[in-house]
């Protein structure tokens, strides 16, 4: 027994007593599962298993800490109006936005903040971290950490111009389908299970081997793909709000469908709008980060976390983790949006699941 | 029992139409090449007789109607032409690899299926609690991560530091059924890990929905003990939606089975589409689109099915 488990055992009990005596219901609960989970923990890993425990835990609260201090920060500099709603995001909600501003300035000012340039070469190949370079250098010798600075740029980029391009589609023709109904309406639905039909990748993939691995190309595919999920949605939603009587009262005025769709429809379908482009900028990031991973993304020198993965993969086998740390990246900005988007569902739609 | 055949036939009959379309769209998308197939597979250079053979050779100077339905006719019984690249039948390189994607997916989903079901009725059950939030957000994590991040966290740990299992997952013909399933752990429990949240998350909303209803409302308030509750009233009505979970996660394994196929090197028909793709070897990329379609659909097609056939509402008619 060494004096880290002492403490840790100690500390964990001695806080889920002191959560027990002032009723802290869910935090007791937490903590004392946790003490038993540890126990088994400890007798089959040993020491180490709870030492990575303790670090979790650690970053856990210095997650929770930043995120708090964000929260603040934002009620602070915000009006009035929008800091009271902020009020109310639960932790994981800022913790989301945080990410997402970080990532924001990282791709903003990436030529700024990167040491060295993305495609420059400054080592041999593999060098192993020192003082110049944070993470060492890659399979070619280039600074690993300002290529993941400039894949911020590159591949959120890519993500969010692609996302841009399927629910401008999406929307369009599921705003349209709502307002004209008929023929048009019944066309497009149809055409949309069919679209929907085929997985995702795969069709990717068969796009990408037409007409070659090309950022536009990309672009386009990832709209034709992802339109159909954004026209669905559009659609159920513009439907609900085409039947009311203000609507009926607009369109006796004498109204276009371009004014119907812009003034009257749009205004009161937005927050699920919003919301459904979290979600769908979330798979779109992903299906790219798959594409890139399997060397059909976005082509070098330029820096891309997918690929970047994929090449310096020959690292894992030494017990190097660098080449996760651009999966992680990819991992933490998903986890960040669909923090922020399961809030906003949350708030907009009062959708309060029991 | 006549309205139930019906609409199943009427199902499957929009499934066997949705496929037909889909393999128009699969065949005629390579029609859109800027050049044509011979021009893409000589390149640049290749001059005006090298053209015309080839495409006398590959059959392209019928109109594309024709050389659409001879594909149709021939992947419906399993030939799909020859490889450009290395003149194989497509075929014969495809159906082992598709039995061992096959055999990936069953693996995972064995393992995967029963664990999330239960893990989403115990969350669901202890909903807006430590443990459920905590679910939550180990759930999103899963989802929001990259499959070949989780790929490499477990060879990362488990085979490269803990040595316990192999990272390249190769297969031989002599190996017995236990060193095929310790060969093949880690892809296997890569994809239960993804598809176990996704899972996991849809029993549990589909539960809480359930619990929501009037009845179940009705059937605690008459004071009925929560167990029976739950077996005999939410149950019956539990199965379509959680065959729909299933179903739809299968589905959903399809795709995830193709990154973890290249991450563990995997000999199955995912890591073939992805090099045809590089490269553009077209009809290996259309036969295994085709072979990726018809498994999805089929899948959403039993999942719809299968809704059918446990709706309480639709087998005892009024």
């Amino acid at each position: 027994m060494s004096i880290f488990v002492i403490t840790y055992f100690g500390l964990l009990i001695g806080v889920s007593c002191l959560a027990a005596y002032y009723e802290k219901r869910s935090a007791f609960l937490m903590l004392f599962s946790l003490t038993l989970v540890s126990f088994v923990l400890g007798i089959v890993g040993g020491t180490g298993a709870l030492r990575s425990v303790a670090i979790g835990a650690g970053m856990l609260a210095f997650a929770a800490g930043v995120s708090f201090a964000f929260r603040e920060f934002l009620v602070a500099i915000t009006p009035p109006k929008l800091a009271k709603e902020i009020k109310t995001a639960p932790l994981t909600a800022s913790f989301g936005m945080f990410v997402i501003f970080t990532y924001a300035i990282a791709g903003i000012f990436a030529p700024w903040i990167a040491p060295y340039g993305e495609s420059e070469v400054i080592s041999s190949a593999f060098a192993p971290a020192d003082a110049n370079m944070l993470l060492g250098a890659d399979q070619l010798g280039r600074d690993m950490f300002s290529r993941i600075i400039y894949g911020a740029r590159n591949t959120v980029g890519l993500a969010l111009l692609a996302t841009m391009a399927a629910f401008f589609m999406g929307a369009t023709a599921g705003l349209l389908a709502a307002v004209k109904g008929g023929w048009f309406d019944q066309f497009m639905g149809r055409f949309a299970d069919v679209i929907m039909s085929i997985p995702s990748l795969i069709f990717a993939l068969l796009m990408l081997s037409i007409f070659g691995p090309d950022i536009t190309v990309i672009i386009i595919a990832v709209a034709i793909i992802y339109a159909p999920r954004v026209f669905r949605l559009t659609r159920a939603v513009a439907g609900n709000v085409v039947v009311m009587d203000y609507i009926e009262a607009a369109k006796l005025r004498g109204e276009k469908d371009g004014y119907l769709i812009r003034k009257e429809i749009l205004p009161n379908s937005t927050a699920p709008l919003v919301a459904e482009f979290g979600l769908e900028f979330c798979f779109v990031f992903l299906l790219v980060a798959g594409l890139s991973f399997l060397g059909l993304g976005i082509q070098p020198p330029t820096a891309d976390w997918g690929s970047m993965v994929r090449e310096n993969a020959t690292l894992i086998s030494f017990g190097e983790i660098t080449p996760l740390i651009p999966a992680a990246a990819i991992a933490l900005l998903t986890v960040a949006v669909n923090f922020v988007v399961d809030w906003m569902l949350f708030r907009s739609s009062g959708l309060k699941e029991q | 029992m006549g309205d139930i055949a019906s609409l199943i036939f009427k199902r499957l009959g929009y499934g066997l139409i949705t496929l037909l379309v889909i393999s128009i769209i699969i065949f005629f998308m390579v029609e859109l090449l800027p050049g044509d197939i011979a021009q893409a597979v000589l390149g640049q250079g290749a001059t005006e007789e090298n053209l015309a053979a080839l495409r006398e050779e590959m059959g392209l100077n019928k109109p594309a109607v024709v050389r659409y339905l001879e594909w149709l006719s021939g992947a419906v019984v399993g030939n799909f032409g020859e490889s450009i690249v290395t003149g194989e039948r497509v075929s014969s390189v495809i159906t082992e690899r598709f039995i061992n994607t096959l055999f990936l997916a069953a693996y995972a989903a064995v393992i995967a299926v029963p664990f999330a079901i239960t893990l989403g009725v115990i969350v669901a059950l202890l909903r807006n609690t430590v443990f459920d939030r905590v679910a939550n957000v180990l759930t999103l994590t899963s989802i929001s991560s990259p499959e070949f991040f989780l790929g490499y966290i477990l060879i990362l740990y488990l085979s490269v530091k803990a040595q316990m299992f192999p990272a390249i997952a190769s297969l031989s013909a002599d190996m017995t059924f236990l060193e095929l399933l310790h060969r093949t752990f880690l892809p296997a429990l890569t994809l239960v890990l993804v598809v176990t949240a996704h899972m996991m998350r849809m029993t549990r909303a589909a539960i809480i929905n359930l619990l929501a209803s009037p009845y179940i409302e009705m059937a605690r308030l008459k004071g009925t003990p929560p167990w029976k509750v739950i077996v005999k009233h939410a149950l019956p009505n539990a199965w379509a939606p959680i065959i729909n979970v299933v179903a739809l996660n299968l589905a959903y394994l399809i795709t995830g089975v193709v990154l973890v196929e290249v991450v563990f090197v995997y000999p199955g028909i995912g890591q073939s589409l992805v090099d045809a793709v590089s490269k553009r070897d077209f009809p290996v990329v259309q036969a295994c689109c085709l072979i990726f379609a018809a498994t999805f659909i089929l899948l959403n097609l039993a999942a719809d099915v299968g809704a059918i056939l446990t709706n309480p509402r639709l087998r005892h008619p009024k």
